[in-house]
């Protein structure tokens, strides 16, 4: 394990407000790796509030994605904690005859990636 | 006035009612001729026709003190018994005719001031004028005016402009809020609720602590929350990955899963591997598999360590975790300084791992810490070995509850060390004994290569140790000064010696010499040989049956043997790898049908096996299949008795 952390300013894709982040380097390792296995599409980074604060794709595709994906995101994780409100949602996946775009969830962040099944 | 009432103009109609007949004809007429006519009924057309008879009939009639049309069942609520309750008694008074009247009596107030109102009226009409107004002045009691003196002054103040003064307050700030109250919402709300009660519980009790402390302990808090927020992240990119790795080797993982075989009826007894996941490691290239083991609490992890075998090719070494989960990049990646030669992972506390080294050291790591550094390491102590540790196993926590491992090296000694706070206490178990061959006064230098130890699974004081001579010896953990008895076992190296997981007599060992063999600790001699057409570098059995093992070679065959079914040859012979690739390990998967194999290329191959291999005794028809480890060792009992 790498213990080395990494300040880094960067500003979003889309909004005017700038972010600060820290990204461990480990997080950022399996980012790369992920973005670079044959056949993932685009990754998108989101945030609690649906604002997409990383990703490989275009500005129009990653805003559409984003807030698309996030309003169903939090719907699909409604319906789960009504049913028992101990449990919660941990990943989505949506097959469609081109993609499969895979959501993985957290308190804070919404992890997106879209991957071309290899069949 | 008189007013004309019906007596007197009868009288004057009588005494001129021929006179006046014209005039008052209809009236006169009419009461004429019933007062002339006085015995014709008239009947009014509605009346009733009754017969003599009925008419004649008597009919009583009672007159009542009582009003007839009184209501007789009146009922009202009554609150304290919350019913209606009828009314007895109802009134029974009929009002006719009502008037208002307005008499007063004389001596009530209102009569004594009108009577006196009305004197003065009476009194005041009769007097001179001039003495009018003294008089109603001095009566009037109200203004005390008189005509002399009296002056009556009006004037007009200067009226204000009428304004119009109004205020207006800035309105309160208004902002627009939504949300929804959903189960879960309210139950994160309390959740909450009671995490800040605890903390606050936490505070009370640890209220004096310094400014300065607090100072720092906020900014630790600070970035715990960062750490979280940045860990949660890592959590959901591991999953990803693993999402994205299984749409890629799906079909894999479909084999993995539910996979059978489905032509091994056909094939008889024998029996195939299928090939699944593929693990390898850009960094770990030219580095080769020394050691594999599996964790017994996560199934799907194992580990992988990386060195080299050849004498002159020595550099770094890698420990690697992988889980099963995730094929194409390992979890844990620990770069040691050393090759490593030999690993184990703690039974129960399966984040320990101890590592043995060429180099001659042992060292442990915790995966749970993140660090890149083993927590023990015997370096520095002086106990260490001096040459290249080939096997270690951890063994149960000794009396003082310190976890303890067992290691072997090529320095021919058996060392036990125990991990005491921050460091590795070694105790010398055994030394291992040196052959005839060599003359006496080297004895000391040139040391017995101990090449593998394996230890009892039910009396785990009972350890075997094989030699590079060929020599299987075996111990006992209170025994330090010699062994308990030797086995010759094969002719060169022993690669491997291990315990048969069930049945508590039987042993197996491979070798150099492209043996593998089956003992009965009891026999001198083994009980099953089997030849393989090269050295043989491992040799595993299966946990779930008492007589399947496979074993490794060096050109690249995994060789699996079921003693029940064949006795004398493998079931399975497959060459797994590609030409010139030359097999170090395997170990079987403690729950899943599936063996880790690994190579010189530093890549460990996954493959599941067949139906065929995996066959449990059939029984007789109608008796219940018995499980358990009594089975197995029956069914190995079996087989050595007809040895015998």
């Amino acid at each position: 394990f790498n213990g080395g952390w990494q300040t880094s300013l960067r500003s979003p894709v889309l909004g005017d407000m700038v972010t600060l982040f820290t990204f461990c380097a480990e997080v950022e390792d399996t980012l790369k790796r992920i973005q670079g296995i044959n056949g993932v599409i685009g990754t998108i980074v989101v945030n609690a509030e649906g604002i997409p604060i990383k990703t490989t794709l275009d500005n129009s595709t990653t805003v559409q994605y984003a807030g698309l994906l996030h309003q169903l995101t939090m719907k699909a994780r409604s319906t789960v904690r009504d049913i028992d409100p101990q449990n919660d949602l941990t990943f989505l996946r949506i097959r469609s005859k081109k993609h499969e775009i895979m959501v993985s969830t957290d308190k804070e962040y919404l992890l997106i990636v879209i991957q071309n099944p290899a069949e | 006035m008189s007013v004309p009432h019906k007596v007197g103009s009868v009288k004057s109609k009588q005494v001129s009612s021929f006179v006046m007949q014209d005039e008052e004809e209809g009236l006169d007429t009419a009461e004429g001729e019933e007062w002339m006519q006085g015995k014709t009924l008239v009947k009014p057309p509605d009346q009733l026709d009754l017969t003599e008879a009925e008419l004649n009939e008597e009919i009583t009639r009672v007159l009542k003190a009582s009003n007839p049309n009184a209501p007789q069942n009146v009922v009202r609520y009554s609150f304290k018994e919350g019913c209606y309750k009828p009314i007895v008694f109802v009134d029974q008074m009929a009002i006719h005719f009502e008037l208002e009247g307005n008499l007063v009596h004389k001596d009530s107030d209102e009569g004594r001031r009108l009577m006196a109102k009305q004197a003065e009226v009476d009194d005041g009409g009769g007097d001179e004028r001039p003495d009018n107004v003294s008089i109603k002045a001095g009566k009037r009691e109200q203004k005390l005016t008189n005509q002399f003196n009296f002056n009556e002054r009006a004037s007009q103040t200067l009226n204000n402009a009428p304004r119009d003064i109004s205020c207006q307050t800035e309105p309160p700030p208004r902002a627009n809020f939504s949300a929804t109250a959903n189960q879960w919402e309210i139950y994160d709300f309390y959740v909450e609720e009671l995490q800040r009660r605890v903390k606050s519980k936490e505070k009370h009790e640890g209220q004096f602590l310094n400014k300065e402390e607090d100072k720092s302990k906020k900014k630790m808090i600070q970035a715990e929350t960062q750490n979280d927020d940045i860990y949660q992240l890592a959590k959901v990119v591991k999953i990803i990955e693993r999402m994205v790795n299984q749409n890629i080797f799906d079909d894999v993982a479909q084999d993995f899963m539910y996979f059978e075989d489905a032509s091994d009826e056909f094939r008889g007894e024998k029996g195939t591997l299928l090939p699944l996941w593929t693990f390898q490691y850009d960094k770990a290239k030219s580095l080769s598999v020394t050691a594999l083991c599996w964790n017994h609490k996560y199934n799907d992890l194992f580990a992988v360590g990386l060195g080299s075998h050849e004498f002159t090719q020595q550099g770094g070494g890698m420990l690697l975790f992988y889980t099963l989960k995730n094929p194409s990049y390992p979890e844990f990646i620990f770069n040691t300084a050393s090759g490593v030669m030999c690993l184990d992972i703690h039974e129960h506390l399966s984040y320990l791992v101890a590592v043995g080294l060429y180099d001659g050291c042992v060292a442990v790591y915790n995966l749970k810490k993140k660090t890149d550094q083993p927590i023990y390491n015997s370096r520095a102590s002086s106990g260490k070995h001096t040459s290249a540790v080939m096997q270690v196993k951890w063994q149960k926590d000794d009396l003082d509850s310190n976890h303890n491992f067992i290691s072997v090296s090529a320095d021919g000694r058996v060392v036990s060390w125990t991990l005491v706070k921050h460091e590795l206490v070694f105790t010398d178990i055994i030394k291992l004994p040196v052959i005839d061959t060599i003359p006496d006064d080297l004895k000391d230098v040139i040391p017995t290569v101990g090449t593998s130890l394996d230890f009892h699974k039910q009396k785990d004081y009972s350890f075997l140790v094989g030699t590079e001579h060929g020599k299987i010896h075996k111990g006992s953990k209170y025994y330090s000064s010699k062994f308990l008895e030797k086995y010759d076992a094969h002719f060169m190296n022993v690669t491997r010696v291990r315990w048969n997981p069930f049945h508590p007599d039987v042993f197996i060992s491979c070798g150099w010499d492209w043996m593998v063999k089956i003992w009965d600790q009891t026999m001198k001699s083994p009980v099953f040989t089997f030849e393989l057409k090269t050295s043989v570098t491992d040799v595993a059995w299966a946990p779930y049956s008492s007589t399947v093992f496979a074993a490794v070679t060096t050109d690249g065959k995994v060789h699996v043997f079921d003693l029940n079914i064949n006795k004398y040859e493998a079931l399975c012979q497959q060459k797994v790898v590609s030409k010139k690739t030359k097999l170090f390990n395997i170990e079987f998967n403690p729950v899943h049908p599936i063996i880790i194999v690994g190579d010189d290329r530093g890549h460990v191959t996954s493959l599941k096996l067949s139906p065929n291999l995996r066959k449990k005794p059939k029984e007789k028809k109608g008796q219940d299949l018995p499980k358990g480890p009594e089975v197995e060792i029956a069914k190995m009992e079996q087989l050595l008795s007809s040895l015998r």
